[in-house]
């Protein structure tokens, strides 16, 4: 081998294919069977696409790097399990572009945080989050209120979406904008929202519903999180990866 | 060495490598500032000031991408042009024109990038925040880096590749792959900067973390490595300790480090054969890490007297022993029993920048020492004395960042998965993050003394390039 390794330390092509061949291997065997060993994904029922509104939402909550300090990601613990709820599963965030599972716990996990509390709770929090938790270090977000939100080019983040694979319909996309404004509004019809989104929360998140301003949008993404799949109803079987 | 003999050639490009030390100390310096002001938000949340610009969720990746990106990459790229200059006793392929263009080209990536993080342009993805059109400036920079660093080694005039720029080639070649594949994302318009990644959920972590933690193993660790083989045994004047050793290492070191990512996805829904492959091969990985430590320090052998007399060369021996600790604390957390308590918690924060203050910024600070005086034409640093109080301050900063991190972190582990003795959970989370406090001081306390050996360093640094020499006063 010592011998032989002249050869490759006298060769810039030798040298550049070979050390380019030895780091390709170990991402090519890891990640592939991701895609094509099928129980990767657990089989259960009721996870969804986001509305438009919870997307803009998810937007947010990545434009403000909240997956800094909180993680989405519960693992198989007593104490994860009794402190969040049941543990994560592949399948809810099966449609999460990207995925924000997170690597750090500044804050609480808030893989299931969705209906803990309340929408004002949510509201007063992100404005001033020592007005409900006095230990709390995270910043204020006041400015979410002020922040109004336009539905005009809504469609096009669904179509982009839909583009690396999430299934949005062509009614969900021809009607994201009245989604977006219908989910903040509680006076009015939900129906067509919930027809086309299971279990979707729907309130005037930031106490307004004459507005959508960014706060609504947050809100109504973090009062989502961890609800579509009924545990209840969830077997073993189902489970297994 | 080669290089010892090809010290008088003229036509290497310097001029570009001088820039390259100037704004690699001043990122630096952003980036250790950043920090200790995240750090302080830590501590007291008022400093995040309530405007958007200035939380914490905003500057931090404006702080790891100062670090790494910024500071670390421009001193990769000026270092990696002098050593490969001299080591194959060649000027630059593509002369000025390229050299320049890459520097820049980088420099302009970093700047479209670190404002965006500001307006809260991020694509969500730790280390790999900047938005689709930064990617694709940065993947043309790149190239035309590879197509540079390549061409020279394709027109050396020495026989071999020196050892140096095998880790530098791996470093250019698989950042390359990883910043490609990782970034792969759909705009939503031409126009504007938002973006969806290409890949979803458990496969997305995966992608993502076979992406971080390789920017750890390749943009951290081997191109460095790269510095560590050339300029140790440049200030200590003598051959590498084991050439056999130095093949073992590359190659061991660069095939095992692509499979560790999984350590970062334990316990999570990422399948558990993937984690078992990941913790398999991190803890593999310690045994090429210590190899090049060992292959590193070993070169003082007979010169080690030199620690005493050169801060060029403590930085750099201090450097690889940092590197030594990291790279066994890292084998350590990726075993999933310990990495149950240390995930999530500042453990993690601690055990970074053990190998990003004490290994990265050591080695550059070694390098730089060395460097500055060669390439401006003096003949010695401005104050060795300002050196050693540079290297004192900034390893008690380190000891206290680290250490401050061990225990919280450690006890943070701890506190979430106390039960009282009626079986309830002890503690709240609202009560853990409060215990937290006075560590978080001693942090911020230790990245404030990185911080001032860093504005000292470019002090020294600035007087030695004016040709400036101390008063022997010690």
């Amino acid at each position: 081998m010592i011998l032989s390794h002249a050869k490759i330390e006298t060769n810039t092509a030798i040298l550049l294919v070979l050390a380019l061949l030895t780091v390709v291997i170990g991402g090519i065997v890891e990640i592939v069977p991701l895609y094509t060993i099928e129980t990767t994904i657990e089989r259960v029922q009721g996870v969804r696409p986001y509305t438009p509104l919870e997307l803009v939402g998810r937007n947010i909550y990545i434009r403000e790097g909240c997956y800094l300090c909180h993680s989405q990601q519960i693992r198989p613990f007593r104490d994860e399990v009794e402190r969040y709820g049941h543990y994560s599963l592949a399948a809810e965030s099966m449609y999460d572009h990207p995925f924000q599972w997170g690597s750090k716990r500044t804050g609480p996990d808030l893989a299931r945080v969705g209906g803990k509390y309340s929408d004002e709770w949510h509201a007063a929090h992100l404005i001033e989050p020592r007005s409900v938790v006095p230990e709390s270090i995270m910043p204020a977000y006041p400015f979410l209120m002020q922040r109004m939100l336009k539905t005009d080019d809504i469609a096009r983040h669904l179509q982009a979406v839909r583009k690396v694979g999430v299934p949005y319909s062509d009614e969900m996309i021809a009607a994201a904008a009245a989604d977006m404004e219908a989910q903040q509004n509680p006076d009015a019809d939900p129906s067509g929202l919930a027809s086309r989104y299971a279990k979707v929360p729907i309130g005037a998140f930031d106490g307004d519903p004459t507005r959508i301003t960014e706060m609504d949008a947050l809100v109504a993404y973090l009062q989502m999180l961890g609800t579509l799949v009924d545990f209840s109803a969830v077997t073993p079987q189902q489970l297994r990866q | 060495m080669s290089a010892a003999r090809s010290e008088a050639r003229e036509d290497y490009l310097e001029d570009v490598i001088r820039a390259s030390m100037a704004l690699a100390m001043f990122w630096g310096i952003a980036a250790f500032a950043v920090g200790v002001l995240i750090a302080f938000q830590l501590a007291f949340p008022v400093l995040n000031l309530g405007l958007e610009w200035t939380t914490f969720g905003r500057l931090r990746p404006l702080h790891t991408s100062a670090a790494i990106f910024a500071f670390g990459g421009t001193a990769l790229i000026g270092s990696s042009f002098h050593v490969v200059q001299r080591t194959c006793r060649a000027q630059l392929f593509g002369g000025e024109p390229v050299a320049w263009f890459v520097l820049l080209g980088y420099q302009l990536f970093i700047v479209v990038a670190a404002t965006g993080y500001l307006l809260g342009i991020t694509q969500g993805r730790e280390y790999a925040e900047p938005e689709w059109y930064a990617d694709l400036w940065l993947t043309l920079v790149w190239v035309v880096y590879l197509v540079a660093f390549v061409g020279t080694l394709v027109k050396r005039e020495e026989p071999h590749i020196y050892v140096a720029n095998w880790f530098y080639l791996s470093f250019i070649v698989t950042v390359a792959m990883l910043h490609v594949v990782n970034n792969l994302a759909m705009p939503v318009s031409l126009f504007g900067t938002k973006s969806y990644s290409a890949f979803a959920g458990v496969q997305d972590a995966l992608t993502q973390w076979w992406y971080g933690h390789n920017a750890v193993g390749f943009f951290l660790t081997a191109g460095f490595l790269g510095m560590m083989y050339y300029f140790i045994p440049k200030a200590a004047n003598r051959p590498v300790y084991s050439y056999r050793l130095s093949i073992v290492h590359f190659w061991s070191l660069i095939f095992l480090y692509i499979w560790a990512g999984p350590h970062h996805l334990h316990y999570t829904a990422l399948p558990e054969w993937a984690q078992m492959l990941g913790m398999a091969f991190s803890v593999m990985l310690w045994m090429p890490s210590w190899g090049g430590m060992i292959n590193g320090l070993m070169t003082l052998s007979g010169a080690w007297d030199k620690l005493r007399t050169d801060p060029s060369l403590r930085f750099s021996v201090t450097a690889v022993a940092f590197y030594g600790m990291s790279t066994f604390e890292g084998p350590v957390m990726s075993i999933r029993p310990v990495n149950a308590l240390s995930h999530y918690t500042d453990w993690t924060i601690g055990h970074v920048h053990s190998g990003a203050l004490g290994w990265v910024a050591f080695i550059v600070f070694g390098m730089m020492y060395h460097l500055v005086p060669v390439l401006w034409g003096r003949r010695d640093l401005y104050s060795k004395t300002l050196a050693e109080v540079h290297f004192w301050v900034s390893t008690l900063g380190i000891v206290l960042y680290i250490t401050a991190m061990w225990v919280s972190g450690i006890m943070q582990g701890l506190m979430w998965r106390a039960y009282d003795e009626l079986g309830f959970l002890q503690y709240s989370f609202a009560e853990t993050v409060q215990a937290m406090h006075p560590f978080y001081l001693i942090r911020a306390m230790g990245g404030v003394l990185f911080l001032i050996g860093a504005l000292i360093m470019a002090y020294n640094l600035w007087r030695t390039a004016r040709g400036d020499v101390a008063r022997a006063a010690a």
